[in-house]
């Protein structure tokens, strides 16, 4: 494999710890998040993952910690923030406007880049139409990007699970992201589906740059795409590293990858 | 195969995203307009026009209102009698303050002002959802109501609080309002409003702001998380669903009735209108047409019906007969087809275009 080079560190979580009530999720974590690269984290069910993204992305407010993004400490963000600092993400259980098409879905994605206003909406013409079909274009793109095309106009409720996540991640990668957190982009596939979600989680690191946290299970995969891995353990820390670290490491031979689940 | 979308290819994005991109469809809303404004008025009685088209338009023109704000957007709302009300009442206020205000801007005015209110009784969507934010809904449709009633400046204090709609003209001295009025010019008029402001909604569902609602609808957190803030997205929503309905309710007692009282709109209004696009089907202008023609011609068939066939049924029976149907549909349409008139029309046409085949 050849080296590869990643920039600065863009995203930088120190000391954060997360509670619901008496019950600590996140204890302590300290990672940080290079610009460019494919950074998983792993851990068993009820680790703690889904949560950090959710800090990540300002759902979740931790009570201790800092997070610096693009150099500045953030505090309190609002969930309708993270979109327009370059943060999108997908659901562990998939979060799709059910009842809108697939092309809605990831035009929805770039609600956002558009700037006309409720007026020109109302008459569907001039600026409004432009815009409309300047970022159908861009949403076309991402359709033959995802390989999706045959199912734009198919309401996504009835698409089934493979091609949801897919549509999800099109949504995602409409907003033209900096980071892209995936909870568990692979979760319930087939093999080859599996192969097909790897590949896009790849080429859209290549071809877009976009940095990548990924949560992921499937072992095979993260140890093959990833750059470095941090594992979580019940709210624990256990190691960070690039996968031959990680894979190494006594304490997570131990607490996770040793023991059969 | 007489209806076919398969084999019609968009050359361009721009072709593809407009309201009516399958050929069949467009000549048939030409058609229908075509009956509507040249047929219809052609052919019909006064008492057609004045009894059954007319009360359709306008209730239409709610059902779509409530349609933004409970089918777009999913805001539960049984305040639609009160937005109308509020139409109404500020139509009068404005007509008689203003005496030779155009009847447009008295129209564009009452929406604009029951758009206010509208917002006003939105604020708590932010908090509440569901069933909680359809009983503040109520709460308001109660308190306008009682406003109405009580305060005698909204009546210019008449001692029966009823209004009654001055003469108004709408082009040259074609008078639209009034006893002297005729019937086809007022269903002309509202037919015009009708369709521009059906079209106005069509292009704010099929933009930006129209899918936002929808997100909100579907799934409101991931909405947030791509960057859609509730607040303004749900406020816009409740704002544009009531000058909908603000028009309708001006419409309905200037154009329809020309008088009204407070009563006209009270929670039966409502819940009349939440039917009509709970059978017409729920995000779907289509179905507030559908679904106000179902309710207004209802009663009318079922009160004719009888007679087709030689039968006499007392008049209170057919009004419980009426009841029940109704109560039936809703059930029927809750359960099995939440997007109601207007999705079973789309299934018939996606079976026309297989047609003869089965697959
Ligand atoms: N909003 C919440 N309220 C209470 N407990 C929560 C909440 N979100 C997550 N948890 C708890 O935090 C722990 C970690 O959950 P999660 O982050 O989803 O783990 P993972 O994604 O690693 O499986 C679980 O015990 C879960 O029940
Ligand atoms: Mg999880």
């Amino acid at each position: 494999m050849y080296e590869r080079k990643f920039g600065e560190v863009i995203l930088d979580l120190k000391g954060i710890s997360l509670s619901f009530g008496a019950m600590r999720v996140l204890n302590n974590i300290s990672f940080n998040v290079r610009k460019g690269e494919i950074r998983s984290i792993i851990g068993p069910n009820g680790a703690g993952k889904s949560s950090m993204l959710n800090v990540i992305n300002g759902v979740y407010h931790p009570q201790e910690g800092e997070i610096t993004f693009r150099g500045e400490v953030r505090k309190e963000m609002k969930v309708h923030e993270a979109a327009g600092f370059g943060i999108a993400r997908t659901f562990q259980n998939i979060a799709l406007f059910k009842g809108m098409s697939t092309l809605d879905n990831i035009m929805t994605g770039r609600n956002l880049k558009m700037k006309s206003n409720m007026f020109w909406q109302a008459i569907y013409w001039g600026k409004a139409q432009k815009e409309e079909i300047e970022h159908r274009k861009k949403v076309e793109e991402i359709i033959d990007f995802l390989e999706i095309q045959a199912i734009r106009k198919t309401p996504v409720g009835r698409l089934p699970y493979g091609m949801q996540k897919r549509v999800e991640l099109g949504r995602a990668l409409a907003a033209e992201p900096e980071i892209l957190l995936l909870d568990e982009p692979m979760a319930g596939m087939n093999v080859e589906e599996k192969e097909d979600m790897s590949r896009f989680v790849l080429d859209i690191n290549d071809e877009f740059g976009t940095t990548i946290v990924l949560i992921e299970h499937d072992m095979g995969v993260v140890m093959d795409i990833s750059d470095r891995v941090v594992v979580l353990d019940y709210g624990r820390q256990l190691a960070d590293g690039t996968p031959d670290v990680v894979r190494n490491n006594q304490d997570v031979i131990d607490a996770y990858l040793g023991v059969p689940h | 195969m007489f209806y076919r979308e398969a084999g019609e290819f968009k050359a361009s994005y721009k072709a593809d995203q407009a309201i009516l991109p399958i050929r069949q469809d467009r000549w048939f809303i030409w058609a229908i307009l075509a009956v509507a404004f040249l047929v219809i008025p052609a052919v019909s009685s006064d008492y057609w026009l004045g009894t059954i088209m007319l009360p359709f338009l306008i209730l239409a023109l709610a059902a779509i209102g409530l349609n933004v704000l409970t089918g777009y957007a999913g805001q539960l709302s049984l305040g639609t009698g009160g937005f109308m009300a509020t139409g109404a009442f500020a139509a009068y206020k404005l007509a008689t303050m203003f005496p030779g205000m155009h009847i447009l801007l008295v129209l564009l005015f009452s929406g604009t002002i029951t758009a206010g209110v509208g917002i006003l009784f939105g604020i708590p969507s932010l908090r509440i959802k569901g069933f909680y934010l359809a009983v503040a809904t109520l709460a308001s449709q109660f308190f306008l109501i009682w406003m109405f009633n009580k305060f005698g400046w909204f009546t210019n204090y008449s001692s029966s609080g009823v209004i009654s709609a001055p003469p108004m003209t709408a082009i040259g001295d074609v008078l639209v309002t009034g006893a002297h009025a005729t019937v086809t010019a007022k269903y002309l008029f509202a037919l015009s409003i009708v369709t521009l402001l059906a079209l106005i909604t069509k292009n704010l569902v099929r933009s930006n702001i129209g899918r936002e609602w929808m997100a909100v609808r579907d799934m409101d957190i991931a909405a947030e998380i791509i960057g859609i803030k509730m607040l303004p997205t749900k406020l816009k929503a409740f704002a544009y669903s009531s000058f909908l309905c603000g028009i309708a309710g001006a419409l309905w007692a200037f154009v329809h009735t020309g008088s009204v009282e407070p009563l006209a709109f009270d929670v039966n209004r409502s819940f009349q209108i939440l039917f009509m696009i709970i059978i017409g089907g729920l995000g779907s202008i289509m179905g507030a047409f559908l679904g106000s023609a179902f309710i207004v011609l209802l009663p009318i068939f079922l009160s004719n019906a009888p007679h087709w066939f030689g039968l006499d049924i007392p008049v209170d029976l057919i009004s419980h007969i009426e009841a029940m149907v109704f109560g039936a549909l809703i059930i029927f349409f809750l359960i099995v087809e939440p997007h109601g008139l207007a999705r079973l029309w789309q299934i018939t046409k996606e079976k026309l275009r297989l047609w003869p085949f089965p697959y």
